[in-house]
């Protein structure tokens, strides 16, 4: 197949906010887990304080990860055409037209994929789905944090607001379960980030790291 | 007899002056207030009357009563009993039968308007609230009969407050909570039983300022639950780190170490255990070996349950203290859908030209 073109889809704000918040989720599922279940005892503790530096380190991950997320919020209005808002959102006919296209295509009932340079309006849709739980993390985090720091102005405007609407114990608990979503998300977009390289053979899997994706002559 | 001011009443018991300025620096501590207002609360002690109360038992265990009663040092039984001028309280009051009946109704007419009405227990609503009935009235007709005149409605415990025990899943006689009957501002002092010396706080406040103090949205006032027991805890060391209980009985458990992995719910609930503890600061739950049951938060019997087990609920899926295991479940049943889909893919393509869509 022939390569002829290439193109710059995904500039550099999209490519250090996407690895900032894979890092830090990795980080923050595993410090998380283990605020959650405590799978390490330290008898002898004088130095090492297990608890408090998972809690320290979940924070520090914390704010790197909320940073990195509201940025990306911002550059979905200020960022090229394939990082606009729109192309999470599928509201034009074409873009809902690729949205039944790829449903098809990924159910076996349509031998191609649609020619979407940016994201396909499935990934649109499902990284909707994954900011709105990146951003309940975020609130329920700061909810957390706004009930163990017994206040604060930042953690009020972070998430304190969601005590007010939700109880402590769904709060936390939903902050737990959306790790495990999370996850699953993550195994299917990188299986289909994989799979679309694969069939397409236009450097997906690369573009998240250089920004290039390749595409046929005709193009 | 509620002519006499609350100084008068505990003069007349044998608590000195001195006692007496303790008390009132005790209640203001407890209420968060500046030192600069024990002369306030004194001065208010000494010269106006004592609220009359009306105590009112509905569906519960009268652990309550059992709390304010069973006060170790008589000076401070003394000082609960006497700050009110109770004058109806089922268990403890002097009439019964007809004679308990007709005070109850001269206090409500008499005093309309002018007393405390206190709730303990849930009350009943299921087939019209025929499941409590005290003297041949419905608990719930009371529950509005007394309300209705109160100058201040004060719920203590979580039967009153939310429902508790008795309102718990299933809950065949749907009990409610006193504020779900009466609804308007009910003051709910939470806890499987309330902490005694909240109650008298409240009432100091009330006595002092002539109003109730400010309520969290659970209607708990935010002087007793304002703050997370986790953060007040003194097992927090442990928990920092990382010192766990695993097991009844074993090294940590012996040592006093966090009660985290044994289900406490500490960092979800909310009161005043830590620094007050109970039976006059003797002890605390957590202090004495046993997880925190959020007892004070709205249907912990439901929520915070599994007790012994760190993990809530998720709530209507059953998946109690399994989030993990599910979570696990599904991630390892998507990576399987997954590589399905990858073979189903890898077996049917080649299969005719990869022909690029045309043009977009
Ligand atoms: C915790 C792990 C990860 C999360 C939460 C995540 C999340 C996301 C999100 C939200 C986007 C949309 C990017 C944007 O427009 O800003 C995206 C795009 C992308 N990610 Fe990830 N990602 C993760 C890991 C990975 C990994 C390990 C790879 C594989 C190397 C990968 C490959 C890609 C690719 C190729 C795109 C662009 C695909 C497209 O939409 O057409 N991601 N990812
Ligand atoms: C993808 C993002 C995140 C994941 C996967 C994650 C995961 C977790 C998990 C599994 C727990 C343990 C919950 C439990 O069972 O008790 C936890 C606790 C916590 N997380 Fe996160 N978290 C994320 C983001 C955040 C953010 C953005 C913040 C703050 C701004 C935050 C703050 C907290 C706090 C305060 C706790 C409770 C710590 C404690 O009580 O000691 N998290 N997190
Ligand atoms: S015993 Fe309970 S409240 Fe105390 S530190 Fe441990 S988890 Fe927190």
């Amino acid at each position: 197949m022939a390569t002829t073109h290439r193109e710059y889809i995904w500039e550099i704000p999209v490519r250090i906010t996407h690895w900032i918040n894979a890092i830090s989720i990795v980080v923050l599922s595993v410090t998380g887990f283990y605020i959650g279940s405590p799978f390490w005892d330290s008898p002898n503790s004088d130095s090492v304080l297990p608890m408090a530096l998972m809690r320290f380190i979940h924070f520090v991950a914390a704010y790197a990860f909320t940073a990195s997320v509201l940025f990306r919020i911002y550059w979905m209005f200020v960022g090229n055409k394939y990082a606009r808002w729109n192309q999470f959102i599928p509201l034009s006919t074409e873009r809902i037209v690729n949205f039944i296209q790829c449903a098809l295509f990924y159910g076996f009932m349509r031998k191609e994929i649609p020619h979407s340079p940016g994201h396909t309006a499935i990934a649109g849709v499902s990284y909707s789905i994954i900011f709105l739980i990146f951003l309940y993390e975020i609130a329920s985090g700061f909810a957390l944090l706004y009930v163990a720091n017994g206040g604060g102005a930042i953690y009020n405007i972070g998430g304190g607001w969601l005590l007010r609407i939700m109880d402590l114990g769904t709060i936390r608990m939903l902050h737990h379960v959306f790790m495990w979503v999370i996850w699953i998300f993550v195994i299917i977009h990188v299986y289909i980030s994989w799979h679309n390289d694969i069939i397409e053979r236009n450097g997906l899997m690369s573009s998240i790291f250089s920004g290039y994706k390749f595409f046929g002559k005709h193009h | 007899m509620s002519e006499e001011s609350i100084y008068e009443s505990l003069l007349r018991k044998g608590v000195s002056r001195r006692d007496f300025l303790k008390f009132c620096s005790t209640s203001a501590m407890i209420l968060g207030l500046s030192s600069s207002t024990v002369p306030k609360i004194a001065e208010a002690l000494e010269k106006k009357e004592r609220p009359s109360v009306v105590w009112l038992h509905f569906s519960e265990c009268t652990g309550d009563s059992e709390s304010v009663l069973r006060a170790s040092k008589p000076s401070i039984a003394q000082v609960i009993l006497d700050i009110v001028s109770l004058e109806y309280h089922e268990t403890i009051m002097a009439p019964s039968g007809h004679a308990a009946e007709k005070s109850l109704k001269d206090i409500i007419t008499k005093k309309k308007g002018k007393y405390i009405a206190v709730y303990e227990g849930a009350v009943p609503t299921a087939d019209g609230g025929v499941y409590c009935f005290i003297g041949g009235h419905k608990a719930i007709d009371i529950c509005k009969e007394v309300g209705s005149g109160a100058m201040a409605n004060i719920a203590v415990g979580n039967c009153a407050c939310f429902g508790g025990i008795p309102a718990a899943n299933p809950n065949p006689t749907k009990c409610v909570g006193i504020k779900d009957i009466l609804g308007g501002t009910v003051v709910n002092l939470a806890g499987c039983p309330m902490n005694a010396e909240n109650f008298t706080a409240v009432v100091v406040h009330f006595v002092t300022f002539g109003t109730l103090p400010a309520l969290d949205k659970h209607g708990r006032p935010l002087f007793a639950y304002g703050k997370c027991i986790h953060n007040n805890c003194e097992r927090r060391p442990h928990f920092d780190q990382g010192q766990f209980v695993r097991q009844w009985g074993d090294m940590g458990h012996r040592l006093g170490w966090c009660l985290y992995e044994m289900g406490c719910k500490g960092p979800m609930a909310y009161q005043n255990c830590p620094t007050i503890r109970w039976n006059e600061g003797t002890s605390w739950p957590v202090q004495a070996g046993h997880p925190c049951i959020a007892c004070a938060s709205p249907n912990n019997w439901d929520d915070a349950y599994p007790f012994y087990k760190r993990m809530e609920g998720v709530p209507g899926v059953g998946w109690q203290a399994n989030a993990d295991k599910v979570g696990l479940g599904i991630a390892a049943a998507t990576a399987a859908a997954v590589a399905a889909h990858g073979i189903i893919r890898a077996a049917t393509r080649g299969k005719g030209p990869s022909d690029k869509e045309e043009g977009h």
